[in-house]
């Protein structure tokens, strides 16, 4: 491999991260203010995917209203989901509500598949100019630097509500303790659903933003990515902001330089290395060890 | 106490809904006289109606319901109606099992046409050998699926053929001396063409390449293709896939030209990939340019009935369900039997041009090659192996 070769390939490699990375940010979040692994939040994103394609195509909207409009579309599915399958099960074990999550996720699937049918729909070609963009030797594109920066502000945005405003302190206390953050007069259901809020809409906008960049969705386009995503989640250290964020890139680019060397096992090794870094580092990169209250 | 009964009564129905399932699915299968009953044949259909490959698995069953219109129309099958009951596979290998059982054992189908997609018809296949169930696939090119036993035929081409097809036209029309393949590893169709196209190319196979199921990001193989510069590129797999692929390696600087087998088939391919894919070639079954008269009255009846072109799929099933029906007809049975070794003999001109089978039940017959360009499929020329 040349060195421009070598570049080149870990431009994809971030490129193909920041899609993980964006679709991450949502996980952690609603895993580190509620201990939830929220299988169904792939399905949102795919949710996300199809109120843009909508918007786009039935309604004619630019980008920035579609982006919008998805965002708002799969914050408040998001809050349903949590309000109709996740509330009644909160006093219940952590297994019920996991197989819950995934019961969820099925229902998106196959639901969106019923309705909507399972052939790829694509997004209008006018909608987001997709330009290459020439860096010396190697080049990108204006989308994929359009994810890159949408998950790194959006990640910065998420640390300064979480640690600056009043509805993260709220958040962060109901992640401490719930009972005793109700005790202080911390509505504990509201600052849940603000919470599966901001994750929906997270995922919500990855939605569109993917969905633009291969120009194809379909109802069962969230299983591979939701996969990655957890995995760079965990990966990060999960429940960590920018752990997720980290994790997402370092696994984008792990996933591409296996590929260059050896396609057939750019899954398997991808997987193997994570698996060896987190034997090594149990509670992820950025995780610190916590000990388990008893 | 309401919302649990409600629950656990909810359950239960869905439970037994399983069971009454399972049950009939141990009844005895294959009896001689299956689907002949009332005065109706019924003929199972199996093809993804949803999932990726949809749009295959909707134009093949559009294809052979304008058959079975045109059989009830002229009088039927010997007098009996034909009834088609069609199955989804969502285009995976466990539905099609799942759904042939229930064509073979509830629904007392007397044959079986499709699965439309490769995956699905080998694994359907060994079941439908083991309930003496005649099954012909249409469009399921994977050269195994035969391999099954007498009961299962197609009436299109294999993947090794295209695969050679492609190699042939890439050093003899398109004049290429260097070759690059990229290929889903997980999927037999196009593992089964990118192998033939490799061992059959005459030139040099400067990079193969594969990725999965699912991918949707093919950067880091595409850049180690990029530097070798090859004459064309071998993308054998299904047109939801190919155009992300060719969008993207036209993005990497890839200028080679574009190769593929009849997994390109699609409207779809242009609005997914936008003018990357055009200046492609792949091997097709049929043409709608084609000068026969079986494929203009094909084109004619399909527009009457659906107000829109047929495709391939569409062509090779409605030939699918001619050899069966045929077949049926010519000797007065629906017995497994019988009917196998009519279409064993059979000789005829259909849409996709003359069909009869080889020792394999494999269709012998020519491909079509066909190019893309301002975002149309075009009849390039016809082309012998």
């Amino acid at each position: 491999m040349t060195f421009v070769e070598f570049l080149q390939q870990l431009i994809n490699g971030l490129s193909l991260g920041s899609v993980y990375a964006l679709i991450a940010l949502g996980y952690t979040m609603v895993y580190g203010i509620i201990g939830l692994i929220n299988f169904a939040h792939c399905d949102i994103y795919m949710v996300g995917a199809y109120i843009g394609f909508f918007a786009a195509t039935s309604l004619h909207l630019p980008f920035i209203p579609t982006l919008i409009l998805a965002m708002a579309g799969a914050g408040i599915v998001g809050v349903l989901v949590e309000r109709i399958a996740y509330r009644p099960l909160r006093k219940a074990s952590n297994i019920s509500l996991l197989i819950t999550a995934m019961g969820v996720s099925l229902l998106l699937e196959n639901g969106f598949n019923c309705i909507f049918g399972g052939d790829p729909r694509s997004y209008p070609h006018d909608i987001l100019k997709q330009t290459n963009i020439e860096l010396g030797p190697v080049h990108t594109d204006s989308l994929h630097l359009i994810i890159l920066a949408t998950s790194l502000v959006l990640m910065v945005l998420l640390q300064i509500i979480i640690y600056r405003t009043k509805i993260g302190k709220a958040m962060r206390a109901t992640s401490a303790d719930k009972d005793a953050a109700a005790l202080m007069g911390i509505n504990v259901n509201a600052t849940i659903s603000a919470t599966f809020a901001i994750g929906s809409a997270l995922a919500g906008a990855a939605g569109v933003l993917v969905g633009i960049l291969y120009n194809s969705i379909d109802p069962y386009m969230g299983i591979q990515p939701g996969i990655k995503a957890f995995t760079a989640a965990v990966f990060g250290g999960i429940g960590l902001i920018p752990g997720a964020f980290l994790g997402g890139l370092i696994l984008g680019v792990i996933e591409t330089f296996v590929t260059a060397w050896y396609s057939p096992l750019a899954g398997a090794i991808g997987f193997i290395i994570l698996i060896i870094i987190l034997i090594i580092k149990p509670s992820g990169l950025l995780g610190k060890k916590v000990s388990e209250k008893v | 106490m309401l919302k649990k009964f409600v629950a656990c009564a909810l359950s239960v129905a869905l439970v037994a809904g399983f069971a009454g399932c399972s049950g009939n699915a141990s009844g005895q299968g294959g009896s001689p006289a299956g689907g002949a009953a009332g005065g109706t044949i019924k003929i199972g259909f199996i093809g993804p109606l949803t999932g990726s490959a949809s749009s295959y698995g909707q134009s093949s069953q559009r294809g052979l319901q304008l058959l079975e219109e045109q059989t009830n129309k002229a009088g039927g099958i010997n007098g009996q109606k034909v009834k088609v009951i069609s199955v989804d596979d969502e285009g995976k290998p466990a539905s099609a099992v799942n759904g042939g059982q229930k064509l073979i054992n509830s629904d007392k189908v007397a044959a079986i046409v499709g699965p439309v997609t490769s995956t699905s018809a080998n694994s359907l296949a060994p079941i439908c050998q083991r309930y003496n169930i005649p099954m012909i696939t249409g469009t399921g090119t994977n050269v195994n699926i035969t391999k099954s036993g007498d009961c299962i035929f197609r009436t299109c081409f294999t993947d090794p053929f295209q695969g050679k097809i492609m190699a042939k036209f890439a050093t003899d029309d398109r004049k290429a001396k260097t070759a690059a393949i990229l290929y889903n590893n997980g999927d037999d169709y196009s593992k089964g063409l990118a192998e033939a196209f490799k061992s059959s190319f005459t030139g040099t196979i400067v990079d193969t390449e594969t990725y999965n199921t699912g991918d949707k990001d093919f950067n880091a193989q595409l850049t180690k293709i990029a530097p070798h510069k090859p004459d064309v590129l071998f993308l054998p797999d299904y047109y939801s896939v190919v155009s992300i692929i060719m969008k993207e390696a036209r993005n990497v600087g890839i200028k080679s030209t574009f190769l593929g087998g009849d997994g390109f088939d699609s409207p779809e391919l242009f609005s997914i990939g936008g003018d990357a894919v055009n200046g492609a070639y792949f091997s097709d079954h049929y043409s709608a340019t084609d000068p026969s008269k079986e494929v203009a009255q094909f084109i004619k009846d399909y527009k009457a009935k659906y107000n829109s072109d047929p495709d391939a799929f569409a062509a090779l099933t409605y030939d699918a369900g001619k050899v069966l029906f045929d077949s049926i007809k010519k000797t007065k049975s629906t017995d497994a039997n019988v009917v196998k070794n009519a279409m064993k003999a059979y000789n005829g001109q259909l849409v996709c041009g003359n069909i009869k089978f080889d020792s394999d039940r494999n269709a012998v017959k020519a491909a079509v090659i066909i190019k893309t360009q301002g975002g149309k499929e075009t009849f390039y020329k016809k082309f012998l192996a």
